[in-house]
């Protein structure tokens, strides 16, 4: 279909982005144009590339703490847990249970807030404006309580090495209970809103089909691969931070094209919401730092830990020459490796399905480019 | 038959509206009118650095120990610090703290031991110069000056 021109006439090449809105920041993809149809595409990264990877190597392991914030700022309390758990492994500390439940809760929120950006703002491509306001807005409660606890919003530097560095504060587990019990009637509506809808479900059913085997074979992970059917979730295959102790599902839908991707992200909110009420529940008293010395200077040696980020796998893999800055620090970020798949999906696709394609792998680029 | 009739009547769209309409409830609106309104931040809020004082002799509480600066992932604290003879301690002569380069992470406040430097609650950073950013002694121990609009 998409292997020559109609009739042989001339192919367009056309650039998208950097600076267009639907690619979420400072991505250019370079487009061969038949017509309306996507012949080809070249995604061209690198235009937030901040060397954050570099960074670390003249930082100590405190140090490098805030700089992980800042490579997937939508979702920077989970950057922050798997720094911290590589660090731990590393370090061989323990994490009181007391902090291990207070990373969980704050995980899950920050999994929702992540996603509700993500369905705003994908929503606001396909041309449905009102979702955005309303995500806002409940992302704004979340947002509260990470300030109320750490003092900062998008960039949290919410957890330490070992543990944690502030106590909950007054309050903590009513508004985490106000926000659970408000946010289920919230999902419902924007279900009601886009879920049945006719356009929605016009411009996004069979756009961006990537089948299990080609997830497999790019390495994809997080919603896009349980869209395709494979149930695959880090949280349940190897559990950390305490995740063994929760019940909760993973969804998975069939098809993965663009609308399974939407329900399965849909679902894992509730599901998010489901961990956090299980947390909050009883928060176990005790300390929340553990024993870690003041002059971190880990054993040489290797250590790699991923955790379920938001958008699919996150992993850091540290290396130790046993001074107090790492030798090197690897990060394995979700969106880069999901990028890929760009090219596969928007195949024979319209323009105007990139746009939704390239919403529904939900991308930052300061975690692409890193 | 009935989906003809759903699609006829635009009955998903409708279906759109109500929540739209629901929304339009003057209790429910979130919007902040800032500057007029101005939002209450935490308590714990990592904002514009404060080098506290002794509220009753005006001293410094800081010892110039040098800890914040060693902290800092960005280098961005500059400490001078000259020993009294006569007490044989350490005191402050300059401080500066360049919030230009500032990420807020906190370390800084963390580290110090006697609670001298804090980060305050006000947000309101910008300004018009480079050099303006550069916080020097007296900016940090009077404060942050929020600004006030009138309307």
């Amino acid at each position: 279909m998409a292997e020559a021109t109609f009739l042989d006439s001339t192919e367009l090449v056309l650039n998208m982005g950097p600076q267009h809105p639907s690619t979420h920041g400072v991505l250019r993809v370079i487009l061969k144009l038949d017509g309306e149809k996507v012949m080809g595409t070249e995604c061209v990264i690198g235009y937030l590339h901040r060397g954050v990877e570099k960074i670390a190597e003249n930082r100590t392991y405190t140090m490098f703490a805030p700089y992980v914030d800042r490579m997937d700022y939508c979702a920077a309390v989970s950057n922050g847990l798997g720094y911290c758990l590589a660090a731990e492994k590393l370090l061989k500390t323990e994490v009181p249970e007391r902090a291990q439940v207070v990373r969980v809760i704050l995980t899950e929120l920050n999994r929702i807030a992540s996603h509700l950006i993500w369905l705003g703002t994908h929503a606001l491509d396909i041309g449905a404006i009102t979702p955005l306001f309303y995500t806002m807005r409940e992302r704004e409660e979340i947002l509260k309580i990470f300030e109320n606890y750490c003092g900062a919003r998008l960039t949290t530097h919410a957890f330490r090495i070992g543990g944690l560095q502030y106590e909950l504060y007054d309050g903590f587990e009513q508004e985490v209970n106000a926000f659970c019990d408000t946010f289920p009637a919230r999902v419902d509506e924007y279900e009601e809103l886009l879920t049945g809808n006719r356009i929605w479900i016009d411009r996004l059913q069979g756009v961006g089909i990537l089948n299990a085997e080609d997830c497999k074979a790019y390495g994809i992970t997080g919603p896009l691969l349980r869209a395709a059917g494979v149930k695959w979730d880090l949280r349940k295959a190897q559990p950390y931070s305490g995740y063994e102790k929760y019940d909760f599902d993973i969804p998975t839908r069939e098809n993965g094209d663009t609308y399974d991707r939407y329900i399965v992200r849909m679902q894992e909110m509730r599901q998010s919401l489901r961990i956090v009420r299980q947390a909050v529940k009883d928060i176990p008293a005790g300390p929340i730092m553990g024993k870690v010395p003041k002059v971190m200077k880990p054993p040489i040696g290797e250590v790699y830990l991923s955790i379920e980020a938001p958008k699919g796998e996150l992993g850091y893999y540290i290396v130790s020459d046993g001074t107090v800055n790492p030798y090197r620090v690897r990060v394995r970020p979700p969106s880069f490796v999901n990028l890929q798949a760009v090219e596969k999906m928007a195949k024979g696709a319209l323009v105007a399905d990139l746009v939704a394609i390239i919403g529904t792998i939900d991308i930052v680029l300061g975690e692409v480019d890193r | 038959m009935r989906k003809l009739l759903r699609k006829i009547f635009l009955l998903d769209l409708v279906e759109g509206l109500k929540v739209t309409f629901r929304n339009q409830d003057p209790k429910r609106i979130y919007t902040e009118q800032y500057p007029a309104e101005r939002p209450k931040v935490g308590e714990r809020y990592r904002g514009a650095p404060r080098l506290n004082v002794n509220p009753e002799t005006g001293e410094t509480l800081c010892i110039a120990c040098n800890l914040c600066a060693l902290a800092c992932p960005e280098h961005l604290i500059v400490l001078y610090s000259e020993r009294n003879e006569e007490t044989r301690r350490k005191e402050l002569t300059t401080f500066t703290f360049d919030t230009s380069r500032c990420m807020f992470c906190g370390l800084c406040e963390d580290a110090c031991p006697v609670d001298a430097l804090e980060l305050t609650q006000d947000f309101e950073l910008a300004g018009y110069t480079r050099e303006g950013q550069i916080f020097d002694r007296q900016m940090l121990e009077e404060g942050p000056r929020p600004v006030q609009y009138k309307f």
